[in-house]
C-alpha cells in the first residue's frame, strides 16, 4: 500500500507529462488527479491504522561505496504517516482546484497547451515530497529535498514568458542550494562519524556524538551540535527562515494553487520535518536547538512585521507562512517535536485554504492581486468569503480561552507558545508579539478584501511589486467579480473542515495528553523510559565504567520522535500560568481591534500613519532591505568576481605568463599554418595520422603472428 | 577470444584505413558512404565491447583479457583491463557512435573527418587498454593529432590559434612525462605496467641541484606525470586551453574532447600517480586538493561571466573535473569511486550539453547567449532535453551527476573539511550559472526576429539524445551498475595505497 501511495503520483506525472498528446490534456488532468486522490485515501488509511511501530520497506539498492550503503526504502512511522496525510490530501485538493483555476489563462494563447504540463509538475512535486517524507536515510531524503526544489523551480517559473517568474524560479533554486550546502555537509559529517546515513544507525549513535569532538574548518566542535547546525542550515533554506527566506515571497510568481501546495502546506515544512525527524540527534545538541529557537522566533517576528504593510494579497499570506514556520521551529527547538508537527499539521489545512481562497478571489477579480483594488467583495463571492473567514479565524487562533475548544490554529499555536514559555523567554515574547501582528495583518487582509466599498478600477497606486501575475492590461474594461466554479469551492470546503476540527480532534495526540502522545508516536512511556535508561546505565557501569557508554543507553531506542529523559518541556507547558495561556488570545484580540479600528472605522488612518512614520513604513514595505543587501553582497559581487577572474586571472595572468613563454613559438606556427592553409597543412598532418595508424596496425599484426 | 581488446581497439582503425584507401571522390554518395561506414564501425566496436563487459569478473581485481606480444625494439605490446579501466573503454565505445551520428550534417572533407574520429577512437581505446608504459605513451600522445586536426580543420574562426594552444599545452606536459617514463624504466628495468605497479620507487629525501626534495624520486616522477595529466584534465591553473579549444572545435569534436579525452588525465592519475607514487601522492595531496577546490569555485565564477554558450559549458567542465581530482587524491573508497563515477557521468552529461549547443548552433550559427531567448516557444522538446541535462549538470539527485559529486565530496570530507566545505559551495554556483544560462537561452518571450522560424529537434537529434538520457537516469537511480564493477578494484587500490604509506603519515585513518 505504501508503494502505491509513493508511486501513484509519479506514474500520473509521467503519463500526463509525456503522454498527453496521445491521451489528451483532459484525460491527463483527470488521471493525475485521480491517482493523487487514490494516494490520499490510502494515506488516511495508513494514518488512522498506524500503531506507532516503525515499518521498513526496502525497494532497491542505491549508492554503495565501501562502507556506505544506501537504498531506496520506505520508512513508515507516525511522522511519515502525518506527512503522508498532509501532502496527499492537500495535493489532491489542489489538483482538483486547479481544474477550475487553470481552465483559462491569459498568459497563453488558445493553441498553447499548458494544463497537462501544470498537472504533471504538480504530481511530480507530490512524488518528490513523498520520497522526502518516506525516506529511511538521509541521502534519499536529500533526493526528495532537491526533487521538490526542482518541482518548485519549474512551477514558480511556470509562466516562463515572464522575466519576473524566471528570476524568482532561479532565486528559489539557488537560495535553496545554499541551504543544501549545509545539509550536504551535515550528511558528510554524519557518515564520517557514524559510518552510515541510515536513520536507525544515526539515532542509536547520537549519544556518542554528543561525546565526540569533530575538527571542522577552524575549530573543534561538539559533533552533535555541529551536525545539528549544519542540518538546520538545510532546513532554513527549504523552510524560508531568516537569512535564507528571501526566495519565498518571490515564489508567489507561480500560479496560486502552487503557492497553496508547495509554498504553504508541504514543501516549506520540510525543514521542520527534518528537525523533528532528527530529534534523536537534536536532543543531544543543546546549542543547535538554541540556535533553532532564536532563529525561529526571530523569523516569526520579522515576517509578521513585513506582513503588516504588504499590499499584494499573496505576499501577505507568504509572509504569514514564513512567520508560522518560525513558530514550528521554536516548538521543535525547545524540544517538543510533537507540537511542531501539530502546528505543521493544522497549518497545512488553514494555510492551504487561505491560499486557495486568495486564488478564488484573484480568479473572481480577473487576476488582480493588489488588495488596494479590492473591497466589498463579501457579497459578490460569499462562499469564498466564508472560506477565507474560517481560514482567518483559524490562523489568528480563535477559540475559547482555557478550554480545548477552538479553531485548529488556536490549539496548535497556543501549544507552541506555551512550550516556548517553558523553553525560552525570548521566543515567548516574540511569538506573542507575532501573534498580535498575525491577527492584525490577517484581519487587514479580510477587511481590505471583503469589506468597505469596492475600489476596483482605482489604479492610481504605484504598482511596486509587479503584483499582477498575468500581465493583463487594465484597459480591457471592468468585469464584475464572479463566484468561482464548484471544483474550486469543494476543496475549500474540505479544507475548512480541517481548519475547524483538525486541532480539536488531535489535540491530545499531539500535545494535550503526554502519555497518549508518547504512545501515538511510538515512544516509550516517560517513566519507563527513565527506568530503562537507569538500568542500562547500571549494567554498563558494572561492565565498563565509561561515561559515553552510559550516555549511549539514554539515547533513542524506538519511535518516530525522541525526547530525552530530561526533556520535561511538555509537562511544564501544561502547567503554564493562566496568564501565559491566555496571552496569545489577548494578543489576537488586540490585533483584531487595531485592524478593525484602522480599516473599518477610520480607513484614513493607515495612509496617515504611513506618512507619519515613513522610514519605518518603507523599511517594512521593502522587507528590511534584505533583497537589496543580498543583491549587492552576493549577486553583483559574484558576477564581478567572475568577470575579474576571467579577464584578469585567465586572460592576463595564466595565459599571459604561459603564452609569454611560448610567445615566439605560437606566431611562428600560426604563420606557418597561414601559409599552409591551402591544404598543405592538412595533407602533412593527415599523413602523420595515417603513418601512425599503419605503424600500429602493422605492429599488431606482426606482433600477433609471434 | 583472448585478443578481444585488440579487436575493439583496432576495428575503427581498420575502418579508417578502408576509408582512406578505397573511398574515392567527394560527392554526396561518397560522403554518405563515409558516414555510414564510420557509424557501422563504431557501432560494431560498441557491440563487441559488450563482450568485454559481460566477460569481465569484478571480483578479480587484477588485469583481465590480457594480451602480450613482443614488438619492435624489445618493446612489448600488452593490453588488459581492470575494474578501473574497463568502464572507460565502455564509455568510449558507447559515445563514439553517438558522436558520429552527431556530425551527420558536416559537408566539408567528410571522409577525412570520419577518418580522424575513427583514428581518435582507436587511440583513446588504446590509452585505456595499454598495459605497457611505452604503448600507453604512444596512444596518449598520438591521440593529440586527430584532435588537433579536428579543431584545426573543421573548427571555427580562431581554430588555428585554439588548435595550437591545445597542442602546445598538452604536448609540453607530455614531454615531462616521457622523461619520467625513461627514469622509471631505468629504475625498475621494465615498462610493464603491472610490474611497475608492484615496484617500490625510492622515496627517500634527496638533494638535486641544491634543492632538498622531500619524497625524492617519487616526488619528481609524480610531478612530471602531474604536469601531463593536470593539463589533460584540465586542472586550474592550466585549464585555459580548454575553453578556447571547445569554442573553436566542431560540435562532435567538443563532445569527444569533453566526454572522453579529458578522462585520460583522470585515468592517468589512477593508473600511474596514485598507485605507483603513493608517498608522493600523499605528500602532494593537499596541493591537489586546493587546486581542485579553487578550480571548482574559480571556474564556476568565471562561468557566470560568460557570454558564449560553449565557453560556459567548458568552464563548467573544468569545475566538474575538480571534483574528480579531489576525489582521486582523497584516496579512500568513496573518493575514488566517486571520481570514476563523476568521469563517466560527466562523459554523458557534458557530451549531451555540447550536443545541445550544437543543435541550436546548426540552426542559427552562433553560440552567443544573447542571440537566443524564448526557444521553449518553438522548441519544446529541445527545452525539455536541455533542462534535463542542465539539472544533471548541477548534480540533481536521481541523475548520475549527483552520485559523482556526492561521493567525491563525502570522500574529501573525511580527509580535509576545509576543502570539502570550499568545494561544496560549487553546488550553489553551478546552480546559478547553469540555470541562468538556461533562462537566457530557453525561457522568456521569443522576440528575436531570426528565431521565429527555428524548428524543434529532428528525429535524428532526438535519437542521439535518447541513449544519453537513459544512461544519465539509469546510473543516477541505480549506480550499483557502476560501483559493483569498479568497487573491488578501487578497494584494492585504496588498501594498497594505505599499506604503502608509512604508519605515521597515515592521515586517512585519523578517525576515532
Amino acid at each position: 500500500m505504501e508503494k502505491i501511495i509513493l508511486f501513484a503520483p509519479l506514474i500520473g506525472a509521467l503519463v500526463c507529462g509525456f503522454g498527453w498528446r496521445i491521451i489528451g490534456e483532459r484525460t491527463g488532468q483527470v488521471l493525475t488527479t485521480g491517482l493523487v486522490m487514490l494516494a490520499a485515501v490510502l494515506s488516511w488509511i495508513v494514518f488512522l491504522g498506524h500503531d506507532g511501530v516503525t515499518e521498513h520497506i526496502s525497494l532497491m539498492r542505491w549508492i554503495e561505496s565501501g562502507s556506505l550503503a544506501t537504498e531506496w526504502a520506505i520508512r513508515v512511522d507516525r511522522m511519515t504517516a502525518i506527512m503522508l496525510v498532509v501532502v496527499n490530501s492537500v495535493s489532491a485538493l489542489v489538483h482538483l482546484y486547479s481544474f477550475g483555476y487553470m481552465a483559462h489563462d491569459d498568459n497563453w494563447s488558445e493553441n498553447e497547451p499548458y494544463r497537462a504540463r501544470f498537472f504533471a509538475y504538480l504530481s511530480f512535486f507530490t512524488f518528490a515530497m513523498l520520497m522526502l517524507v518516506t525516506s529511511d536515510n538521509l541521502v534519499q531524503m536529500f533526493f526528495g529535498w532537491e526533487g521538490v526544489g526542482v518541482a518548485s523551480y519549474l512551477l514558480i517559473g511556470f509562466y516562463y514568458k515572464k522575466p519576473s517568474a524566471n528570476a524568482a524560479a532561479i532565486k528559489a533554486f539557488v537560495v535553496n542550494r545554499v541551504g543544501d550546502f549545509g545539509f550536504a555537509l551535515g550528511i558528510f559529517g554524519l557518515f564520517f562519524l557514524t559510518d552510515s546515513v541510515n536513520f536507525d544507525v544515526i539515532f542509536a549513535k547520537a549519544p556518542e556524538l554528543a561525546q565526540t569532538n569533530l575538527t571542522f574548518l577552524w575549530g573543534e566542535w561538539n559533533a552533535a551540535n555541529l551536525i545539528g547546525v549544519l542540518l538546520f542550515i538545510g532546513a532554513m533554506g527549504k523552510s524560508a527562515q531568516l537569512i535564507l527566506h528571501t526566495w519565498l515571497p518571490d515564489a508567489m510568481e507561480g500560479p496560486t494553487p502552487v503557492s497553496a501546495l508547495i509554498h504553504a502546506a508541504t514543501m516549506v515544512t520540510a525543514g521542520v520535518f527534518l528537525v523533528c525527524r532528527m530529534s534523536p540527534l537534536y536532543e543531544f545538541a543543546p546549542d543547535a536547538k538554541t540556535m533553532i529557537v532564536v532563529l525561529g522566533a526571530t523569523t516569526a517576528f520579522f515576517a509578521a512585521t513585513v506582513g503588516l504593510v504588504q499590499n499584494d494579497i499573496k505576499r501577505v499570506i507568504a509572509y504569514s507562512t514564513c512567520s508560522q514556520l518560525g513558530y514550528m521551529f521554536v516548538a521543535a527547538g525547545v524540544g517538543v517535536y510533537s507540537v511542531a508537527m501539530f502546528h505543521l499539521f493544522t497549518h497545512a489545512f488553514f494555510k492551504a485554504m487561505l491560499f486557495l481562497g486568495a486564488g478564488s478571489v484573484i480568479h473572481a477579480t480577473h487576476h488582480e492581486q493588489d488588495m488596494r483594488n479590492y473591497g466589498g467583495l463579501r457579497k459578490k463571492i460569499p462562499l469564498t468569503f466564508a472560506a477565507m473567514m474560517i481560514g482567518t479565524l483559524a490562523i489568528t487562533g480563535v477559540g475559547i480561552p482555557l478550554t480545548h475548544i477552538g479553531f485548529a490554529g488556536f490549539l496548535s499555536k497556543d501549544a507552541v507558545i506555551e512550550s516556548a514559555w517553558v523553553g525560552s523567554s525570548y521566543a515567548y515574547v516574540l511569538l506573542v508579539a507575532a501573534a498580535a501582528m498575525t491577527s492584525f495583518y490577517s484581519w487587514r487582509l479580510m477587511f481590505l478584501t471583503f469589506y468597505g466599498e469596492s475600489r476596483a478600477g482605482g489604479h492610481g497606486h504605484d504598482h511596486d511589486h509587479g503584483h499582477d501575475a498575468h500581465g493583463h492590461d487594465h484597459g480591457h474594461g471592468h468585469h464584475e467579480p464572479h463566484e468561482s466554479p464548484l471544483v474550486m469551492l469543494v476543496p475549500l470546503g474540505v479544507l475548512a473542515v480541517g481548519a475547524v476540527f483538525a486541532g480539536m480532534v488531535w489535540y491530545n495526540s499531539f500535545f494535550g495528553d503526554e502519555a497518549k502522545m508518547r504512545a501515538w508516536f511510538g515512544m516509550l512511556p516517560a517513566a519507563e523510559h527513565q527506568v530503562e535508561a537507569a538500568t542500562t546505565e547500571a549494567t554498563t557501569e558494572t561492565a565498563a565504567p565509561e561515561g559515553d557508554h552510559a550516555a549511549a543507553g539514554a539515547g533513542w531506542t524506538q519511535g518516530a520522535i525522541f525526547m530525552g529523559p530530561e526533556n520535561e518541556v511538555i509537562h511544564h507547558a501544561h502547567e503554564a500560568p493562566t496568564l501565559v495561556k491566555v496571552s496569545p488570545f489577548i494578543a489576537m484580540v488586540l490585533g483584531f481591534a487595531l485592524a478593525f479600528q484602522m480599516y473599518i472605522r477610520r480607513p484614513d488612518l493607515p495612509a496617515k500613519l504611513a506618512a507619519n512614520q515613513r522610514p519605518l513604513y518603507l523599511f517594512l514595505l521593502n522587507k528590511w532591505y534584505f533583497d537589496e543587501i543580498y543583491d549587492f553582497l552576493f549577486v553583483r559581487s559574484a558576477k564581478a568576481l567572475g568577470r575579474f577572474l576571467w579577464k584578469r586571472g585567465d586572460g592576463d595572468v595564466i595565459d599571459g605568463s604561459i603564452n609569454g613563454v611560448a610567445l615566439g613559438i605560437v606566431p611562428f606556427f600560426t604563420r606557418l599554418a597561414g601559409r599552409a592553409q591551402s591544404g598543405y597543412l592538412f595533407h602533412y598532418a593527415f599523413a602523420m595520422v595515417l603513418g601512425i595508424a599503419a605503424l600500429i596496425t602493422w605492429m599488431t599484426l606482426w606482433g600477433g603472428a609471434n | 577470444m583472448d585478443n578481444l581488446l585488440s579487436i575493439i581497439t583496432f576495428i575503427p582503425a581498420v575502418a579508417a584505413a578502408i576509408l582512406a584507401l578505397f573511398l574515392r571522390g567527394d560527392d554526396a554518395a561518397a560522403q554518405r558512404n563515409a558516414k555510414w561506414l564510420a557509424l557501422l564501425a563504431t557501432s560494431a566496436t560498441f557491440l563487441v565491447s559488450i563482450f568485454v563487459l559481460t566477460g569481465f569478473d569484478p571480483a578479480n581485481t587484477g588485469f583481465q583479457f590480457v594480451e602480450e606480444h613482443d614488438w619492435i625494439l624489445g618493446l612489448k605490446y600488452k593490453m588488459g583491463v581492470d575494474g578501473i579501466s574497463v568502464l572507460f573503454v565502455m564509455l568510449t565505445t558507447f559515445l563514439m557512435p553517438i558522436t558520429i551520428a552527431a556530425c551527420w550534417g558536416v559537408e566539408t572533407r567528410v571522409k577525412e573527418y570520419m577518418i580522424a574520429f575513427l583514428m581518435l577512437e582507436t587511440l583513446m581505446l588504446g590509452v585505456f587498454c595499454a598495459l605497457d608504459m611505452v604503448l600507453f605513451y604512444l596512444f596518449f600522445e598520438a591521440g593529440l593529432i586527430p584532435m588537433f586536426l579536428i579543431i584545426g580543420i573543421w573548427g571555427g574562426k580562431e581554430r588555428i590559434y585554439a588548435a595550437f594552444k591545445f597542442f602546445l599545452y598538452t604536448f609540453l606536459g607530455s614531454v615531462l612525462m616521457l622523461v619520467a617514463m625513461i627514469a622509471m624504466y631505468l629504475d625498475a628495468g621494465t615498462t610493464d605496467i603491472p610490474q611497475l605497479l608492484a615496484h617500490n620507487f625510492a622515496s627517500d629525501d634527496m638533494v638535486l641541484l641544491g634543492f632538498h626534495i622531500v619524497g625524492g624520486l617519487q616526488t619528481l616522477l609524480f610531478l612530471a606525470f602531474f604536469a601531463s595529466f593536470a593539463v589533460k584534465m584540465p586542472m586550474w591553473p592550466v585549464h585555459t586551453w580548454l575553453p578556447d579549444a571547445h569554442v573553436q572545435a566542431p560540435t562532435a569534436g567538443s563532445v569527444v574532447l569533453a566526454a572522453i579525452l579529458l578522462k585520460m588525465g583522470g585515468y592517468g592519475f589512477l593508473r600511474f600517480s596514485l598507485p605507483m607514487f603513493p608517498i608522493a601522492s600523499d605528500l602532494l595531496a593537499p596541493l591537489v586538493f586546493w587546486m581542485s577546490a579553487i578550480a571548482i569555485v574559480y571556474t564556476s565564477l568565471v562561468a557566470l561571466a560568460q557570454s558564449d554558450m560553449k565557453k560556459l559549458i567548458a568552464y563548467s567542465s573544468v569545475a566538474h573535473m575538480g571534483y574528480v581530482t579531489m576525489g582521486i587524491f582523497a584516496a579512500n573508497q568513496q573518493g575514488i569511486d566517486g571520481a570514476i563515477f563523476q568521469m563517466l557521468s560527466h562523459g554523458f552529461i557534458s557530451g549531451a550539453l555540447f550536443l545541445c549547443v550544437g543543435v541550436i548552433y546548426d540552426r542559427m550559427h552562433t553560440r552567443e547567449i544573447d542571440a537566443y531567448g524564448g526557444l521553449v516557444n518553438r522548441m519544446p522538446a529541445y527545452a525539455l532535453v536541455f533542462m534535463f541535462f542542465t539539472m544533471a549538470n548541477v548534480g540533481l539527485p536521481g541523475t548520475s551527476g549527483f552520485i559523482g559529486e556526492f561521493l567525491t565530496l563525502m570522500g574529501i570530507f573525511q580527509v580535509n573539511t576545509w576543502v570539502a566545505a570550499f568545494a561544496t559551495t560549487g553546488v550553489i554556483l553551478s546552480a546559478a550559472y547553469a540555470l541562468w544560462l538556461y533562462r537566457r537561452v530557453v525561457m522568456g518571450e521569443l522576440v528575436k526576429e531570426g528565431l521565429r522560424s527555428i524548428t524543434d529537434m529532428t528525429r535524428r537529434e532526438k535519437a542521439i539524445f535518447a541513449p544519453l538520457i537513459a544512461m544519465t537516469l539509469l546510473l543516477g537511480v541505480y549506480p550499483s551498475l557502476v560501483t559493483d564493477i569498479i568497487g573491488p578494484s578501487v578497494g584494492a587500490l585504496v588498501s594498497e595505497h594505505q599499506a604503502a604509506l608509512p604508519p605515521s603519515g597515515d592521515t586517512q585513518l585519523a578517525q576515532n
